[in-house]
């Protein structure tokens, strides 16, 4: 491993380490003082998904470094990007009201295009992922509920499957989909030997990014001074969440230039980092208002002990594609891949 | 049906008598741990036990019907001691059509197949229940008789009714399984992955001179109420 990615995997355990002493020192605050409990416990939650999420996807790197020699070095983080995609729509579908018959549409959404879709990624097929869903999904799914015959709300059904399979597996994909990118290396220009580590890092970095902006979000929202942005969907999100979240990852993405590294330049970080701070905002508000309209609080609440991965995940899904697209242009002067392989 | 029904280990074919604990049964045991398994994961069942705790008295777990998955859903979401002792009863025409649906219901759940064609007056299917349970069985059953094709729960046979009359010691377990019927409905084969919660109730018992619609009425309110917890 290069020293970039050392650093940047140090940094990453060390806040880790940090959240989790913050943790049980709150918690022990918690039961002395009358201190917030339900705060505390969503901090408990986010930070054991954390573990989880950063241990799975070291774990995986390290599986694909091996991998690498027999030219599949992304098979094994596609693979569990594609689990997660899996196991988030199976969520989404459970809280979307269907009827019986949508049921064949259902059986192919789970069992051909979520599978294939990540498949294609692990191919390198930008030509094709990108848009199986988008043009080829959404065309079959209305028409296979059509030949059910029922018409009953056909239009909003239908939609909810199409909206449930572009959020969870398609938008998702874009993130392992960043492995694949064919990608000048900023450190050793020309050498192939590092380039698994450059796009390795820049996943490594989307992930992170994510998962800060939603956390300092959070912290921010928490100031004394509180101008709620949508009262309707949610009692935590505010102006100066958003503004002071988005801004302190801004800060903290150009200040991780150096590690991150696929990046020539620092503004190259600081603005994917706003990007990824907007668009993490808009996937946790989107997903808020749809899980307020079903009547739920988190995806988990149907499915106690299963903590709700569609929760964890809503601003990688949404950040996901655009980061694609931004890095892309950023480092090739290209929006997106050219050709097939 | 007395010898070894309490031997070390809990193997199924160990509480039948003339069997002994041979590698069939073994085999049966390992079986349905791995479909246990499966299933739960498949069925993505979360388990909620509501004012009720798992126990290996004698119970009737009654539940609400809607798919041929159903039984095997319920019966692996309890804990593997329990599932020993606990035996679906099911339909005969499903369930011992072809060599796999016989052996999943003969050797691994022991369930008691019920000839839905067929019911004679002195050989009901409350008689070979009793007969079959003896002293230390709990069942599983489904008292709306055929699966509902909505969500919603039908009207109880009287079935439990019947056999709550003469075993009245019976603990009935209310059990209430949601979004099976969008996994597999009515009528289609292959299955859609989406997650599942089974619920299990508070006990009730049928009490002294309970009128059979009051109780059955009851039981199912039991079962609906679940649902909204």
């Amino acid at each position: 491993m290069d020293t970039e990615t050392l650093g940047l995997v140090g940094f990453v355990l060390l806040l880790l380490i940090a959240a989790t002493v913050v943790v049980s020192l709150l918690k022990r605050r918690a039961s002395a003082s009358g201190f917030d409990l339900a705060v505390v416990e969503t901090f408990r939650v986010r930070v054991r998904a954390w573990w989880i999420l950063f241990t799975g996807l070291a774990a995986a790197f390290l599986c694909d470094q091996y991998l690498a020699q027999y030219r599949a070095g992304q098979t094994v983080t596609v693979v569990l990007f594609g689990l997660i995609a899996f196991w988030a729509l199976r969520e989404f579908i459970t809280l979307t009201p269907t009827r019986p018959g949508d049921h064949r549409a259902l059986f192919w959404v789970f069992f051909l295009f979520a599978p294939l879709q990540f498949v294609l990624v692990g191919m390198k097929r930008y030509d094709l992922y990108s848009t199986l869903i988008p043009v080829y999904a959404f065309l079959f799914i209305p028409a296979r509920v059509a030949m059910s015959g029922d018409t009953k709300r056909f239009l909003e059904r239908t939609a909810k499957i199409q909206s449930g399979l572009l959020i969870c597996v398609y938008c998702l994909s874009y993130a392992p989909a960043l492995l694949t990118l064919e990608i000048p290396d900023p450190i050793a220009a020309g050498a192939s030997a590092t380039k698994a580590g450059t796009t390795v890092r820049l996943l490594f970095f989307f992930v992170l990014m994510t998962q800060l902006s939603d956390a300092l979000q959070y912290a921010w929202s928490k100031l004394p001074s509180r101008h709620l942005l949508v009262p309707t969907i949610s009692q935590t999100r505010t102006w100066e969440g958003l503004l002071g979240g988005a801004a302190s990852v801004t800060l903290l993405g150009t200040a991780l230039w150096w590690f991150t590294r696929p990046f020539p330049v620092w503004w190259h970080a600081a603005s994917t980092s706003l990007v990824i701070a907007l668009m993490g905002f808009a996937g946790g508000l989107t997903m808020s208002a749809i899980k307020r309209d079903r009547g739920v609080r988190d995806f988990g609440t149907l499915v106690e002990g299963h903590g709700g991965v569609l929760d964890r995940i809503d601003s990688i899904c949404f950040a996901a594609p655009v980061f694609f697209h931004l890095a892309h242009f950023l480092l090739t002067g290209e929006v997106a891949p050219t050709g097939g392989r | 049906m007395s010898a070894n029904h309490l031997a070390p280990g809990g193997f199924a074919g160990s509480r039948i008598p003339g069997y002994d604990k041979s590698a069939m049964d073994m085999e049966a045991n390992i079986t349905g741990a791995i479909l246990a398994l499966i299933a739960r994961f498949l069925s993505g069942a979360s388990v909620r036990w509501i004012d009720c705790q798992p126990d290996t008295c004698q119970r009737v777990y009654f539940a609400n019907h809607t798919s041929h998955l159903d039984a095997l859903v319920v019966w692996s979401s309890l804990p593997a001691a329990i599932r020993a002792i606990t035996r679906p009863v099911a339909a005969k025409d499903y369930w011992s059509a072809g060599p796999v649906r016989r052996y999943l219901s003969g050797r691994v759940f022991r369930a008691l197949l019920i000839d839905r064609t067929e019911i004679k007056v002195h050989k009901t299917p409350v008689d070979l229940m009793i007969r079959e349970i003896a002293d230390r069985d709990s069942l599983i059953v489904f008292p709306e008789g055929g699966r509902s094709s909505g969500p919603d729960v039908g009207e109880f046979k009287s079935g439990l009714y019947y056999l709550c009359k003469r075993r009245p010691d019976l603990e009935l377990v209310p059990v209430h399984i949601d979004n099976m019927n969008r996994i597999l409905p009515r009528g289609e084969v292959l299955p859609v992955p989406l997650l599942t919660c089974i619920s299990f109730g508070p006990p009730m018992w049928l009490e002294a001179g309970e009128a059979k619609a009051e109780f059955l009425h009851r039981a199912r309110e039991a079962v609906k109420r679940l649902k909204e917890l």
